[in-house]
Formats: C-alpha cells, structure tokens, sequence
C-alpha cells in the first residue's frame, strides 16, 4: 500500500517537474528565484512525507555531523563524533568517554571535514560513514544503523589530517593524508631546518567488511609538503590514490606568500595496490608510536580505547613505480575524480581555471619514462603529457568538484563565489549561478563515487550574511540547494546549518530506512551494570564507590529514593532503559553533578559518575518528556556526612 | 454418503488451522501509533502483532488501570481450547471414518456441527466476559479516570467485531485466518450433513 502510494507521489513529482519546466522555458527569465516559480513545491515535503535523500554534514569546528533531509533541509539529528555532546551525554557518560581518549588523553573537541559513505563496487553501500578529526588527527567511523560513532582511531605521525576520510571503491581503505608536514617521528629541532626533515604521512586505514574495524596497515613517509585533500581513483584508475599538495617550496614561515611561489604544486598519484604488495611481501618498517583506538560495542553500550604502540611505515622511494607528481598549476586545493575514473581534476586555489589530468595519459607517460626530474626520489611527470584539459571559466579561485549522473561536472569557486557547470571531456562551461556567499564544498548525493544520483547540488557557504533574521555578528552558515535536474541549475532553496557545514555525503533514503535500528533490543543488552528487570534493581556499595543500578520505564525510576550515600562517595547511576518502543528515551539528570544529563536510549544502558560534596536529600529527574507523567518521574538521594552510619537502603511504591 | 463423509473429514481438519493461525486480531491506532499496536489472540495465548506490542500495550494501559494481558497460564482458556479443539477435530474425523465405512448416518454430522456452533457461542461468550472485565474492572489507584458525559467510568472494553474510538484510538476487531479457517471446516461440515441427508432421501 505505502509502495503504491510512493510511486504515486513519484508520478506526481515528475509532472510537477514537467509542467515547471515547461513554465520556465515560456517565460524565458526566471529571476526571482523561489518566487516566481514552483521551486517552494520542489523542496516542499508534506507533514508526514519523506525526503528523497539523506545529507549527512559535517559540523566543522562542532565536531559533530548533522543529518538533514533533502531537498527539505530538515534536520534529523546531530551525530557526536569527536565533541562531547550534553544532549546525549556523548563524551560525558562513563560507557562513552573512552571515545576521546587520544595519546594527548581526553581531547573532547575536533574539527570535522569530510564524511565519505562506505562504497562497494564504486556505488554507496549505506553501512557506514567515515570522516576526519582534523585538529587531533583522528578518523571515526559512523554506523548507519544506530546513527551513532562506534569507532574512533588516532592517527601518528601525521599534522592536520585533511586529505581525509575518502574511501576507496570497495572500502578496502579509508585514506587519511597529514596537511602540515611534521617531524616523523616528533622530536625537538629548529623550526626553520623544516625543509627536507618534516614529513607528509599519508595512512591507509584497512576495514573489516563484516564489522567495519578499522586498523592502520601503512603510512607512507612522502616528502614534507602539505597535503591538502585527495580522492580514490575509480574505474579504471582503481587502485590509485590522488592527493593535491600545497607549499611544494616546504616554507614554514609567512606561507600567505611563501607557500604560493611556484607556478605549480602538485597532485600526487599514488599506486596503493603496489604498496600493498609490498607490504603484504613483508616490506616496511615497523616504527614504534603511540595512538589511540577507540570502539564502542552496541551490545555492551560500552567503548573501550586500546593504546597502539606501533605503525608500519612504507619509504616510496622504496618501491619504484608506486608515485608520481603530476605538477598543477597554482596551489590546488581539491583533487577530485570522475566517475569514469578518468579525469583526476585539480582546481588551483589562486587561479580561474580548472586542471584535468589524464588517468591514459598519465600511465602512458610513465610506461614512455616521459620524467621531468624528481623530488625526493619521487618521479614528476610533465605537465603537458598528463594534461587531459583545462576548464578555463572564468571564475576565482576554484575549489571542489562533484559530478553528476549524465556526464557534467560542478566546480565551486569561492572568490568568485559561484557554482560552475561544465561538461567533463570537452571542458566547455555549459552554466554558472551565484552562490550566497564564499562557497566552499559541494555536494550531489553520490558524486564522489561511480554512480551519482544527480537531480541536486548542495553548496556549503562559508558566510551567511544577510540571508536569514540577524542574530548578532555571528551567523551559522548556509547552505544552498540547486535543482540540476535541467540543463540549467536552479538555486530553489536555502537553509542554515550547524557549525561549519564543511562538507557533505548524500545518498538516497531507501538506502538507509530499512535498516535503521529502532530500538536496542533489552536482551542483547551486555552492558555489565546493565539489568534485564526492574527487580534487579538495586544499590551496592564497595568501599567509597556506590553502583546503583537503576531502571526507567514511563513514568519512574527503580528504584526512587536511595540512602546511605556519603560525602566523598563515588557513585555510579547505572541507568537501564527498559521500554522497547521506538523513540521512548529517558533522561537522567542529577542536581549539582559536574558532568551532562544523559539521554538512554530503549534498551540502552549509560552510567553517570556523581561525587556528592554535600550534606542534604537532592533530587534526580528524568530529562526527557517521556509521557503524560513525565514531570512525576523524579526521585531523592540522601547524603550523609562523610563519617555517617545511614544505612544503605533504597525503595520504590513504599508509603 | 461417501462424497459426505470425505468432507466432513477435510471439514474436521480445517479445525487443526486453529493451531497456526491466530483466531483474532484487535488494532489499536492512533496518530501517534503510524505502526498500529496489536493483539493476536491465539487459541492458546495473546502474542503481539509486532514484537513488542504486548509490552508497549501493557504500558499504555497502566495509566488507566487496566490489569497486564494475561500469560497463557493464567487463563484456563488458552489451556482448554486447545485440547477441546482437539477433541472435536477427532471427534469430526472419526464419524467422519465411520459414515463412510456406513456404521453411522448423516445425522451425526449435523450432531457435530450443533455440538460445534455451542462451543464457539460459548467461546464468543466468554471472550467477551473477559474483554468486558479486561476493559471495565480498573485498578482503582489508576492515575487517569475518566469519565463518560454521564458521569459513570468510562469502558475500554475493544469491540467484540467492527470498530470503535476509545479516546484518540482506533480500535479494530475481526477475526484472522485461524477463524476463516473454522468457520470453513464448520460449513463443509454442515455441507456433509446436507449431502448425507440428499443421499439417504435418493435411496
Ligand atoms: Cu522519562
């Protein structure tokens, strides 16, 4: 019944599409936008309706991911990742503080890039989302079932991990390249004797296709440039990795100017199937390190944080044939690869025009030895031998490309502020839109893999200006959804988002809907505080630590009142959802406590520490609007002096 | 009377459907409920329609003071149904066997059918008794009591068959394929009392 009523609501929309179209082209102008057309009816999804798609943002500077609809721009929900996160208790409660651990210990704040969803055969899969830590270099793993961070690994040797998380097209790896060269390993040495001693890590992460477990197989020792971002190869150029670089003149000072001195920087084409090899044979070298891998389990609701005290490290000048420098002109910022797996494209940050390299060009240039020099031991081709095309556009300072489903590419332009459509293979400009203002990042659901969905761009602002209601000088940024459905783009909505929505992964919602978990299911619950039953519950002290195991159903706790607790105690609230209905959470707050609420999900068991510091009876409530009786789902904990003899003693429904 | 007898046998066995197939289904809907909860009252216990409706029901019903469904042991019914249904289902098939080796006549099958249309009124009865108690006998510490405009306690009684609105629900109640499956037996074995007597007036 709901499939005949979807395809239904389908036939709808593509007459809609119709008839707007038809509109457009008689009226020829088309200025106003949303107000003369039917764009309102484009991104309007009816109460109760669904989005076609699943956006998941990142938060920038938050830390987190939001997951909005498209094309409504609704949100869904903010996924903490590397920022603790009151709502939930994520990075507060006890089960998930082992997340942040790194080797610098509990760092709860990162600044979050590029998610990429796992893909199998180059098409988006929809188990998992991988994105980076780029402050404290780490990479986490999202599982797209429960919506939730279940895996986070630091990454050694590496400085501003930028060039990350892409994945390659069977999610052998997650790639995560360092942006500021350091010295490997650290040490204490003069800043200005930089250059020729930093280096550039770049770390291929391994993943278990059965449960998604990360793991560093290698980190390549590249000489000390930045490496700014970086794509798979796909198709035909599988088993290659692309990486744009910037400050190739190794500058560690004023790098405004002096990292902008040559003519050309490069892309790094890096042949990981080679090393692989190399590595499975045995080569490498083992380097002792230090950095943190944390994994949360569903069934205990527990992570645990594991230190790894080594990373094998790969010399490319080593391995001949592996990499090569394609040199692109004026400090490239995004390197991203067509579908075909053809055209690596390169967009000079301080230049107009964009650069195609040629995948056949390229590999004809090497099989020809057609080398201009080398640096570091690392073969640069010419420039004219792997050149596949130039988009010359006409914009400023190009940044990122997306493609779409029939053959077109989208590139950003961020001093120029626009969007730029052009055909890949001819490289003519076929149409170009304002964006509202300083675009960075785009986004078409599925156009950073084999198969893009196409029908929309969504560009990512990096100001926001007069757009909205002012609050005050700061903003939260915008973005900008276009209908590409034609072959014109169309700006038909715009909606802010939270932190810097720095980058986006999209994919249809069917993909992900059937799978998505309603519940944890009571008795897969292995958490070991957790209790099956509410007659399980009950309070235990050992020595000046107090375990309270505890159970909410609507409207109460079990148990709700507890005495016998002292000052100075340690006390643990073990806390035990036990609805098993969709989207019943209970909340957990408790007066004075120096730590967040928690939020417990059906089935869930999240433990909060208290350190009681003073004498008196303090109440407890849930902070989640669970039923018509939620405000009465409270209750008390006596605390006694430090050297009291109150018994412990707890109850429930006692008059 | 063979023809009669043969049916009577399918007719008996369509009985033992009872065994796979719930007897009865009670919805309950609300706009906040886009999955309907239920109730598939089989003939040996109540089993929620999706896994943990019978949780999620119990939950709802405790703010108007409705007792907890009840477990299988704690109804005689769900332990007498079964073998009751049983015994009729042998009882059908062996007159059955014995019209058609002519040991008995036809009169036996509308026996039958008499004896089973009691019994299921008399089911009907007291599945009714209990949803009238289930509905009507409140706990008495209930947090919400309400009240019909006339001032007495208002039911949550389901309907017997059809639908009715308590509060904001929707509530459904029909029958499932289990009783399809019964009322089916019971009409061929109504059909083989027919034949059977058609069969004896021609001779
Ligand atoms: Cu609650």
């Amino acid at each position: 019944m709901k499939n005949i009523k979807y395809s239904l609501i389908a036939l709808m929309g593509i007459a809609l599409m119709i008839s707007g179209c038809g509109n457009q082209n008689g009226n020829g102008s088309n200025k106003n936008g949303a107000l003369s057309s039917n764009n309102a009816e484009k991104v309007y999804v009816a109460p109760g309706e669904y989005d076609e798609f699943y956006a998941f943002v990142s938060g920038g500077y938050s830390g987190n991911i939001t997951v909005v609809g498209l094309p409504s721009g609704r949100l869904f929900k903010e996924i903490p990742v590397f920022s603790q996160f009151a709502t939930s208790g994520y990075g507060y409660s006890e089960e998930t503080k082992p997340m942040l651990n790194t080797s610098f210990g509990f760092v709860p704040w990162d600044d979050s890039h590029h998610p990429d969803i796992s893909q199998t055969n180059g098409e988006l899969d929809g188990r998992w989302v991988f994105i980076n830590g780029n402050n404290t270099p780490r990479i986490a793993r999202i599982d797209l079932t429960t919506f939730e961070t279940t895996e986070i690994i630091e990454i050694p040797n590496s400085g501003g991990n930028h060039s990350s998380a892409f994945v390659t097209e069977n999610t052998e790896y997650v790639i995560a390249g360092t942006r500021f060269a350091v010295p490997v390993p650290q040490r204490d040495m003069p800043i200005n004797e930089m250059k020729g001693n930093f280096k550039g890590a770049v770390s291929f992460i391994s993943v278990d296709q059965e449960t998604g477990r990360m793991g560093i197989k290698f980190q390549i020792l590249m000489p000390g440039f930045n490496y700014d971002l970086s794509h798979p190869g796909r198709g035909k150029s599988h088993g290659w990795h692309f990486l744009s670089t910037y400050n190739t003149e190794e500058a560690h000072s004023l790098m405004e100017v002096n990292a902008s001195q040559n003519d050309k920087d490069f892309i790094a084409a890096v042949n990981w199937k080679k090393i692989e090899e190399y590595v499975n044979n045995g080569g490498g070298t083992m380097m002792p390190a230090n950095y943190a891998h944390n994994v949360y389990d569903e069934h205990t609701h527990m992570a645990t944080s594991t230190m790894k005290k080594e990373v094998l490290t790969v010399d490319p000048t080593e391995i001949p044939g592996a990499i090569y420098f394609l040199p692109t002109p004026k400090s490239p910022h995004g390197c991203d690869v067509d579908p075909t797996g053809e055209y690596i494209i390169g967009n000079g940050k301080l230049s107009a025009d964009l650069t195609a390299h040629s995948f056949t060009k390229m590999i004809d240039a090497i099989e020809n030895e057609k080398f201009d020099g080398e640096a570091y031991g690392i073969p640069i081709l010419k420039f004219e031998d792997v050149l596949g095309g130039t988009v010359s556009s006409g914009g400023l300072g190009p940044l990122h490309t997306e493609f779409d489903d029939k053959g077109n590419a989208y590139t950003t332009f961020f001093i120029s502020s626009e969007i730029v459509k052009w055909k890949v293979g001819t490289f003519e400009v076929i149409d170009r839109k304002p964006c509202y203002y300083s675009v960075g990042h785009l986004m078409i659901p599925g156009g950073n893999s084999q198969k893009p969905f196409g029908k929309y761009v969504l560009a990512m602002n990096k100001i926001t200006k007069d757009r909205y209601l002012p609050v005050g000088p700061e903003m939260e940024h915008s973005a900008q959804l276009y209908d590409i459905s034609g072959e014109k783009m169309e700006l038909i909505y715009d909606f802010p988002t939270h932190g810097e929505p720095h980058y986006a992964a999209g994919c249809p919602a069917e993909l992900l809907m059937a799978n998505s978990k309603k519940i944890y299911r009571l008795e897969e619950n292995k958490h070991p505080y957790g209790i099956n039953n509410p007659s399980e519950a009950r309070v235990e002290r050992n020595g000046k630590e107090v375990h309270i195991y505890m159970s909410t159903i609507r409207s109460h706790f079990t148990p709700d009142n507890i005495e016998g607790i002292k000052v100075g105690d340690e006390v643990y609230f073990h806390i035990t959802n036990h609805e098993q209905d969709f989207d019943v959470p209970h909340g957990f707050a408790m007066m004075g406590q120096n730590t967040s609420e928690l939020l417990i999900m059906p089935g869930q068991t999240k433990t909060s520490i208290w350190l009681p510091k003073k004498v008196g009876v303090w109440p407890f409530y849930c902070t989640d609007f669970c039923s018509a009786l939620h405000q009465e789902m409270q209750g008390y904990v006596r605390v006694s002096p430090a050297n009291s003899d109150v018994e412990l003693s707890w109850s429930l429904g006692e008059d | 009377m063979k023809k009669a007898s043969v049916i009577m046998i399918i007719g008996s066995l369509l009985l033992l459907g009872l065994f796979a197939f719930p007897l009865w289904n009670i919805e309950l809907g609300a706009p906040q409920y886009p999955d309907p909860l239920g109730l598939n009252i089989h003939i040996d216990g109540i089993r929620g329609q999706n896994e943990f409706d019978v949780q999620n029901i119990d939950g709802l019903n405790h703010y108007i003071g409705m007792k907890v469904l009840p477990k299988s042991h704690e109804m005689w019914e769900f332990t007498w149904f079964p073998r009751i249904n049983i015994a009729m289902v042998s009882l059908g098939v062996l007159f059955g066997l014995l019209g058609f080796l002519g040991k008995i006549k036809y009169q036996w099958f509308f026996g039958w059918f008499i004896l089973m249309s009691i019994l299921g009124v008399l089911g009907m009865y007291d599945f009714n008794l209990w949803m009238t108690d289930y509905g009507t006998n409140l706990d008495p510490k209930a947090i919400l009591k309400l009240q019909n405009p006339d001032g007495t306690p208002m039911s949550y009684k389901p309907p017997l068959l059809g639908h009715s609105k308590m509060l904001n629900f929707d509530a459904y109640s029909y029958p499932r394929m289990g009783a399809y499956m019964m009322f089916a037996g019971m009409g061929l074995t109504f059909v083989a009392g027919l034949i059977g007597w058609k069969a004896t007036k021609k001779s």
